[in-house]
């Protein structure tokens, strides 16, 4: 009995793993989506976008709530707001659309 | 069955060597199918671990003692409960279960990630695969569960101090959180196999690592509280190496999430944030190590247990190839911008990181030089609990303060002025508690005062952010101010699911310094009739009972306490006589006081023939603050480890953003 059972879990196993196969014997591709430099670099700008916005954000509350007094908040705000606009024009000059954020 | 769970194993060995194999091909190759498969068979590793489990688990509780394993860690009284807590109560079990849980998150990790990290999934599943097969060799070919043997009449039950109820939650959380360190782990080494050392591996395994980081903590909370009802030293935490296994660790993960916030806010400490998880991971095997092999019951020799340099072997094998690649993606991990400042958040958070490295470190050498200095000197010297305190407290109490300054100052950098302006009222509250702790006498341990001291700042930095962001809230539009406080809570959990998990800390830190640095302890010899004083209370020894239960002979000891002319009622405490396993257990009987938190520890050190018994009792102050704190870690770590649905529209968008296609 243990032997059977045993029997069956392998070749449920040996099926699962040959799912991809079973299921695309002969596919149109086969080759692994590789991000190109472009989309690479497409990636770093969106998170220096998201990063830039993420602390314009934080920035903007923790000195609505008085953690950040209005000098600290003064000297930080320019800088970041900059970082944001870098990255978004930057995007924009890819010429690829970049979602609603932007 | 036990065919059935060796050939079960069999298979997860076969199927984790092909996804180790088949994955690193497909990714290197570029072979989506291929890729696939090997995710599948990772998947698969899973159910097979789970019939080999099923197969141990119901051989227990069917008392069969033809496995060599139940024989030897079950017998037929043992209750219900303790006979499935002893799954993970020997070796062989404990290390099935560390399979069982790797697969498992591995399959999950894998599955719930893939919808917008593909192309790092493919590495990552190759490096789970490693993982998984060295755990998957050792059963198979080293220390196998399901050794089978003549079936003898009874098995030789479980160690008495194991039968405990905390022994049923304590261990599988420990192995959550020792597992759990491989998510973050697999994800790191795949990011940088593949070359994308971005910001996704982070995004991907934050909760995976506040997860196992939650599981070591309450785990250790469980193991203290064990310790503390079970062993009855009078304690709870006695720097054993099997307890800092679990706390280095603790303390790597700790450190990996603070800065892991300075990664992703400012695009710094990429280097020192793979380092982190390696190390982590690393102290995980460690610990497991450590917990298993049998080197700390006898550091002589690494015979005591057949795992022991299997695992030294691979621990140096992951370090060794870990620290390879980092070293070959180097130019990869150049950060774009840097510190601006000594004062800023940031800065605060890498003088933390730098502190908990210090402590998890200075730990790691006391555990290992005795190894060392036998190895040496031929003669094992083991550093004592002064070794330990000492460095709990030159980098212990830095911490603590750290932790109310980090999160009030501004990110990039802070002005002196704004400084004074946001620290005046913790300074002022630290300062007022401090006074007014001298004056009560709490002068008599310096390093509790000053605990208390840093504590009453943290606190106050803690309740000030608490009440300007629900104000904040308030006027941003909140109907009310219960919920101008849940508003603040759900737009960001986790930042103020960090400030409740620091008030964990706090209550842990006043809890410690209150019960280690003014407790009071007495012992004394009683016959039936005779008194003790210690503190406040008078304690009477009333009379010794003995009653049977299934497996042991409890004998008690009892006490009438009073506090003045207050009766406080009965105490019991003495020993359990367990049986099969011949061996006498310490039973602590514990007063405690709601309203302060203290407790009354009484320990029946001996009980002779004639009915006198020699008491050791403890006063412990505010001892029960530490499981409190442990309510409200679990609590803030709730909080921090709630989905947040707004986040993961922007990661699946900006995937979109990219190019990457959807994956089915």
């Amino acid at each position: 009995m243990a032997l059977v059972l045993a029997a069956i879990l392998a070749v449920a196993c040996v099926v699962a793993v040959a799912l991809p196969f079973i299921r695309e014997p002969e596919p149109e591709s086969d080759s692994l989506h590789e991000l190109d430099e472009d989309e690479r670099r497409r990636l770093e700008l969106l998170e220096a976008r998201d990063r830039s916005l993420a602390a314009l954000k934080e920035l903007e509350f923790d000195h609505r709530t008085g953690t950040i007094s209005d000098e600290d908040y003064r000297a930080l705000v320019g800088p970041l707001r900059r970082e944001a606009a870098t990255a978004l024009r930057a995007l924009d000059g890819e010429g690829r659309p970049t979602g609603e954020r932007t | 069955m036990a065919e059935l769970g060796r050939a079960a194993l069999l298979v997860t060995l076969g199927l984790v060597m092909y996804a180790l194999v088949a994955g690193a091909a497909g990714a290197h190759l570029g072979r989506r199918r291929l890729a696939l498969s090997a995710q599948n068979a990772l998947v698969a590793a899973f159910f097979s671990t789970l019939v080999a489990s099923a197969v141990l688990l119901g051989a227990l509780l069917r008392h069969d003692f033809s496995f060599t394993y139940v024989a030897r860690t079950t017998s037929e009284d043992l209750p219900t409960a303790y006979t499935i807590s002893a799954f993970w109560g020997g070796q062989e079990g404990s290390l099935l279960l560390w399979l069982l849980v790797l697969t498992g998150f591995g399959a999950a990790a894998v599955r719930l990630n893939r919808g917008w990290a593909r192309d790092l999934i493919v590495w990552v599943v190759p490096v789970f695969a490693a993982v998984a097969v060295f755990f998957a060799f050792l059963l198979v070919a080293v220390a196998s569960p399901f050794v089978m043997q003549a079936a003898p009449a009874d098995g030789a039950g479980m160690t008495p101090s194991l039968q405990n109820p905390y022994m049923l939650a304590h261990p599988p959380l420990l192995y959550l959180g020792y597992v759990g360190l491989t998510v973050p782990f697999a994800f790191c080494l795949g990011a940088l196999l593949a070359g994308r050392p971005d910001e996704r591996w982070l995004v991907a395994t934050r909760r995976w690592t506040l997860f196992a980081w939650t599981a070591l903590g309450i785990g250790q909370l469980l193991g203290a509280h064990w310790a503390y009802v079970e062993v009855g030293w009078g304690g709870y935490y006695a720097w054993d190496p099997v307890e800092n296994a679990a706390l280095m660790p603790w303390l790597a993960a700790t450190a990996f999430l603070h800065s892991v916030m300075v990664q992703e806010k400012r695009g710094i400490l990429r280097v020192w944030n793979v380092l982190l998880v390696i190390l982590a991971f690393s102290l995980s095997l460690f610990g497991t190590f450590l917990t298993r092999s049998g080197v700390v019951n006898s550091i002589h020799s690494f015979t005591q247990s057949s795992i022991g340099p299997w695992f030294l072997a691979f621990i140096a094998l992951t370090v060794a190839i870990s620290l390879a690649v980092v070293f070959w993606r180097l130019p990869l991990l150049r950060s774009q911008t840097r510190l601006e400042s000594p004062v800023s958040r940031e800065a605060a958070f890498l003088y933390n990181n730098l502190l908990l490295l210090a402590l998890c470190l200075t730990i790691l050498w006391g555990v290992v030089y005795p190894l060392i200095s036998e190895a040496v000197r031929g003669e094992a010297v083991v550093l004592g609990r002064a070794y330990y305190d000492f460095f709990l407290r030159i980098f212990g109490l830095p911490l603590l303060l750290l932790m109310g300054i980090g999160p009030l100052i501004a990110w990039r950098r802070a002005s002196f002025a704004s400084l004074v302006t946001t620290f005046r009222w913790p300074v002022l509250a630290a300062l007022a508690t401090g006074a007014a702790l001298l004056v009560l006498g709490a002068g008599s341990s310096v390093p509790g005062l000053v605990a208390y001291t840093f504590s009453a700042f943290v606190a106050a930095t803690i309740v000030m952010e608490f009440a300007r962001g629900t104000r904040a809230r308030k006027a941003l539009g909140a109907s009310s101010w219960p919920n101008a406080f849940f508003s603040l809570l759900g737009r960001n959990r986790r930042r103020y699911g960090g400030y409740v998990v620091h008030a964990s800390i706090v209550l842990l830190a006043v809890g410690i310094a209150g019960s280690s640095a003014f407790d009071k302890a007495a012992d004394a010899k009683l016959r039936p009739g005779e008194s003790m004083a210690v503190g406040d209370y008078n304690l009477r020894y009333e009379a010794l009972d003995e009653r049977q239960t299934s497996n042991a002979t409890e004998i008690r000891a009892q006490l009438a306490v009073s506090r003045g002319d207050r009766d406080l009622g009965t105490l019991e405490a003495g020993k359990n006589a367990y049986t099969v396993e011949q061996q006498l257990s310490n039973e602590v009987g514990i007063r405690s006081d709601p309203l302060t938190g203290e407790d009354l520890f009484v320990i029946t050190e001996q009980i002779d023939p004639d009915g006198t018994v020699y008491f050791r009792v403890f006063v412990k102050p505010l001892v029960n603050l530490i499981w409190i704190a442990g309510l409200v870690f679990v609590m803030g770590s709730l909080i921090a480890l709630w989905p947040d649905a707004r986040e993961q529209r922007r990661l699946v968008e900006r995937t979109r953003e990219i190019g990457l296609p959807a994956t089915r």
